[in-house]
């Protein structure tokens, strides 16, 4: 696929790009409108830790196999988000502000597979994805604070040496 | 009421309520679900450097470090109102390798014998905490995403990069905790 990319700026800024097109909205609204993200992900903190999904101990028995549970609410969350996008796609819904919705599609580069298999070494020896480390810190496991630094350190020395590594 | 939200929640609840953030970001504000992002913007916040990586406005992308905020205070009111006091329930086949490795504590979601302070300053503990931080880190921003923009996100958008990277995941994950982990958790 995609063999130029290095070479290809077109290539590189689609990865400088691709969490930046979080936010989409052209409307200005006051800073305290972001606590209504502060409550989704407040509810989202909540199952993270009622359905284990922070455990350790539940990644590890995904990883042996030896329960569905990880599975499970992985892939329920990718069949109702798949019947959502649908939904919105096909029905053309709008935000609450009344904008159209955007999608991205993503280009595909080999940091998709190179830095995955990375962050699948990353994932048994923490416990956690990104998202989890947040809610293992709220649950009182002040440690993880280092995990967090320690991740943050990650991103910025990729960050540092991106042109040099292939994509 | 409260007995059972105290319960370890099934993974079909858990599930569609992590699926249902796709569409809840969407309409609030046609955000996309993704957390990595978060440890891009406090590098971009804090220390850009001259990396031109972390040159651009993290204040339009604010909304997200509210989001995880979010994540960390409901990992608070989980833990101080709704907590299980049940030992976490482990298959007894992990029960017994993680015995081996003298890991036995199952008293909290993380085990202590490697996430605890005292843990962090042995060579296991270190590896597994700073070693294991960095990956998650550096990977995931290499693979422009984790388990919530691609697997999920980038799933339900039907992304074939996605795909690719949510395969990856997987595969490093397995590589990761049946061939190099048991020496790690040896040492």
């Amino acid at each position: 696929m995609n063999t130029n990319s290095t070479e290809s700026p077109a290539g590189v800024d689609e990865v400088f790009m691709e969490d930046l097109y979080g936010n989409e909205t052209e409307l200005r609204h006051p800073w305290w409108y972001n606590f209504k993200y502060l409550a989704v992900g407040l509810l989202f903190g909540i199952v993270f830790v009622k359905a284990e999904i922070i455990s350790w101990f539940r990644i590890q028995e995904m990883f042996r196999l030896q329960s569905f549970h990880m599975f499970g609410v992985i892939g329920t969350a990718v069949v109702v988000g798949m019947i959502s996008v649908w939904l919105i796609k096909r029905f053309n819904v709008k935000t609450i502000h009344g904008e159209p919705i955007h999608f991205h599609p993503k280009v595909f580069n080999k940091g998709q597979v190179i830095g995955g298999l990375i962050f699948g070494f990353g994932w048994p020896m923490t416990g956690a994805c990104p998202g989890p480390l947040f809610a293992q810190i709220g649950t009182g496991a002040l440690v993880i604070i280092v995990v967090l630094l320690s991740a943050i350190a990650g991103t910025w020395v990729y960050g540092y040496f991106r042109e040099k590594l292939p994509h | 009421m409260m007995e059972i939200l105290r319960q370890p929640w099934s993974w079909y609840l858990a599930g569609g309520l992590i699926g249902l953030i796709v569409p809840a970001l969407l309409l609030l504000g046609n955000k996309h679900f993704g957390i990595s992002a978060n440890l891009r913007h406090v590098c971009a916040a804090c220390f850009p450097g001259k990396v031109q990586f972390f040159q651009y406005d993290w204040k339009k992308e604010q909304w997200n470090l509210f989001f995880v905020a979010g994540i960390l205070l409901g990992g608070i009111i989980a833990a101080q109102l709704l907590t299980d006091p049940q030992p976490v329930v482990v298959h007894p086949a992990l029960v017994k390798e993680l015995q081996g490795y003298g890991i036995i504590d199952r008293s909290d979601l993380l085990p202590a014998e490697i996430f605890s302070w005292k843990a962090l300053f042995t060579v296991r503990g270190f590896i597994m905490l700073v070693g294991g931080g960095f990956l998650v880190g550096f990977g995931t921003r290499y693979a422009g995403g984790c388990t919530s923009g691609h697997a999920i996100m980038g799933l339900s958008d039907l992304q074939v990069p996605s795909l690719i990277a949510t395969v990856s995941f997987m595969a490093g994950g397995f590589i990761m905790a049946n061939l190099l982990l048991p020496l790690i958790l040896r040492l």
